[in-house]
């Protein structure tokens, strides 16, 4: 009795774990054939730490995951202390890699990257990312096709009333005004809020916030008067259901687009974005073999997470980086 | 106590009153009485859980400042606590919604206690019912895609995301819960009382309106309560359809948040464990538990009052 018990709830379970390992077999063969990374990696193992920015995080974080699927024995944490907060740990030593929105700041009143001379750190900047915004009106919206740096920071600033487009410009229609946008936990929200009204986190705070971007795309769909603004790749996804607004910021209006959010001309709504390595973890193979899946990985990496690929020319400039920092780290 | 009092076939030891304990007897007792104490003691943990951090939270921010103040942005700069545009919109969406499920879910409850044959009630009943199992998340994205394009086609000039819509679908969602849990209390209603209206020459209608509904009306309000309470602390439909700008309006057209809404998308962020953002969330957790618990004592008392006891 007892006996036939017990294979009874053996035979299923060995049967889940023989089909969990023709599951881990079949992905890891087809990973390891697809990427370089894990053809080597299955031998590499230690810790990386990561901290720094939320709009690098969630990039950072997807490589992880991808990297670590490929080498079971290889732990990357990724907090996202923000890029300052980041830099802060960084510069004490606590971690590997320091993901950044903006370059470090070499001013010595700022304490960047004067705190990583004194403490003996040196560092690679890699240039991992691209970043763009875009603003969105409805499909019917006919009459903003190009929006000023000082009519958005009049629409969005954390003092506005405006509610109705032509208090933006006289010569706009009479139709309500309604805003949608990222929640205040998002990287997009501190850099509009960043460059459109000076200070970080600085915004009107009567509009639709939303960590989803689905909720902005819905909300700008079905209101005629309706603006908001998300990472540019999540317009790419949506570009049937909205218009995009182009955005002057002295120099005429510019549409952004993969191309002048890569090379910087889409102002000021676009920015590079960075890792920052510290030279002496590239002496573990385990940190080398990461950064290199990144690189090598970049357009699915920076893809999955609404972000703007590199350019040829910046692909090559980081591969090249890499390989200088490795040799010069003797790993 | 003898055996012979027992059925013929019952042992000698199996009879009531034994000296010797039974430990099955003992053991069923425990695990039963688990199971409730399980619903009490979450109860206490989630007052507690909820009580310290709603404390903390008073520490910084002065009550009154939190329950007077107009304008919410707790996550802003600069930030602001005041909770009425939460508590004004929670109350617009429960009340759209109230206004729904009261009538619909009485005539509903009143049709299958007093006038539908057995076998039409045997099929309507459970029908009615599916509506309970449909996931909210499934009733919010009903509320965006359909019922607000189909109110702006009626000539609503409503927002994309408005209580409106959220309430009125709400509501509907509610229907069952009134219907349900009146129609047995209609059902509970003895037949010598409906007897005794037809007798003087009371029709149907008659008969349900000042004979039934006035004798289950403790039943009726109960599930009333309830289901408002369940309205207050809905989540998803809100989340979904009503939006998540803080509006301190009574005005059902436009986008609102509610206070499970501002909970539900602000603890799917990453604020920070133990900043004021993230007590935030917990203060407004208390004040929906007060509101519902007040609320459920309310319908206690009134059911109490009210309750006509029959034989």
């Amino acid at each position: 009795m007892r006996l036939r018990h017990s294979t009874r709830v053996a035979l299923p379970l060995l049967l889940v774990a023989l089909l969990a390992v023709a599951a881990g077999c079949g992905r890891d063969s087809s990973s390891s054939s697809s990427s370089g990374a894990a053809a080597t990696g299955s031998n590499l193992s230690g810790t990386i730490q990561a901290d720094g920015s939320s709009t690098v995080g969630p990039m950072t974080t997807y490589a992880a995951e991808q990297f670590q699927a490929a080498n079971p024995n290889v732990n990357v944490t990724v907090g996202i202390s923000g890029t300052g907060g980041g830099f802060e740990r960084f510069c004490n030593g606590e971690t590997d890699l320091s993901d950044a929105s903006r370059p470090i700041k070499t001013d010595p009143a700022d304490k960047e990257a004067t705190v990583c001379k004194s403490k003996g750190i040196d560092y690679t900047e890699f240039l991992v990312a691209n970043d763009g915004i875009s603003l969105v009106v409805n499909k019917e919206n006919d009459w903003a096709k190009c929006l000023t740096v000082d009519q958005l920071a009049k629409i969005w600033g954390p003092d506005s009333k405006i509610s109705n487009w032509n208090q933006v410009d006289p010569s706009f229609p009479d139709e309500p005004l309604k805003l949608f946008g990222p929640g205040t936990d998002s990287g997009t929200f501190d850099f509009f809020t960043g460059v459109i009204n000076g200070e970080e986190g600085a915004s009107r705070s009567d509009y639709t916030a939303s960590e989803d971007d689905n909720t902005t795309v819905a909300g700008v769909e079905g209101e005629k008067g309706g603006l908001g603004y998300f990472g540019y790749s999540y317009y790419e996804e949506n570009k049937d259901k909205m218009n995009i607004v182009q955005v002057d910021s002295g120099s005429g209006c510019v549409t952004p687009s993969v191309q002048t959010v890569q090379d910087g001309t889409y102002t000021p709504l676009s920015r590079p974005l960075f890792i920052y390595v510290k030279n002496t973890s590239f002496k573990r193979p385990e940190v080398e073999a990461f950064m290199k899946y990144i690189i090598d990985n970049e357009e699915k990496v920076t893809g999955s997470t609404g972000l703007i690929s590199l350019t040829a020319e910046q692909e090559a400039k980081a591969k090249q980086e890499l390989t200088d920092a490795v040799t010069a780290a003797g790993g | 106590m003898t055996v012979g009092e027992l059925s013929p076939g019952a042992r000698a030891h199996t009879r009531l009153g034994a000296r010797r304990r039974r430990v099955g007897e003992d053991l069923v007792k425990v695990i039963l009485g688990a199971a409730a104490f399980i619903s009490v003691l979450t109860t206490v943990g989630i007052v507690v859980a909820l009580l310290f951090p709603a404390l903390e939270f008073f520490g910084e921010v002065s009550p009154m400042t939190f329950f007077s103040g107009t304008d919410w942005a707790p996550l802003f700069e600069p930030a602001r606590f005041g909770v009425l545009p939460l508590l004004a919109g929670t109350l617009v969406v429960t009340a759209v919604a109230t206004v729904v499920c009261v009538p619909f879910g009485l005539g509903a409850a009143i049709y299958l206690s007093e006038y539908a044959r057995p076998r039409v009630r045997a099929v309507v009943k459970p029908l009615l019912e599916v509506l309970v199992g449909i996931p909210t998340v499934v009733f919010g994205y009903f509320a965006l895609t359909f019922v607000t394009p189909l109110l702006k086609d009626l000539g609503f000039q409503v927002e994309v995301f408005n209580a409106l819509s959220a309430g009125l679908v709400m509501g509907v969602m509610l229907i069952p819960i009134v219907a349900s849990l009146s129609e047995d209390a209609m059902t509970a209603v003895p037949n010598d009382l409906r007897a005794g209206g037809y007798a003087v020459g009371a029709n149907r209608f008659q008969v349900a309106t000042r004979i039934v509904v006035p004798g289950a009306v403790s039943g009726i309000v109960a599930s009333f309560v309830l289901a408002i309470s369940r309205g207050i602390g809905e989540t998803m439909i809100v989340l979904i359809a009503g939006g998540t700008q803080p509006n301190w309006t009574f005005d059902p057209r436009v986008s609102i948040e509610t206070m499970t809404a501002f909970v539900g998308a602000t603890a799917n962020g990453d604020v920070p464990t133990g900043s004021i953002e993230y007590k935030t969330i917990f203060a407004v957790g208390l004040t929906l538990f007060v509101m519902t618990f007040v609320l459920n004592m309310v319908a206690i008392r009134m059911v109490r009052k009210y309750r006509e006891v029959y034989e």
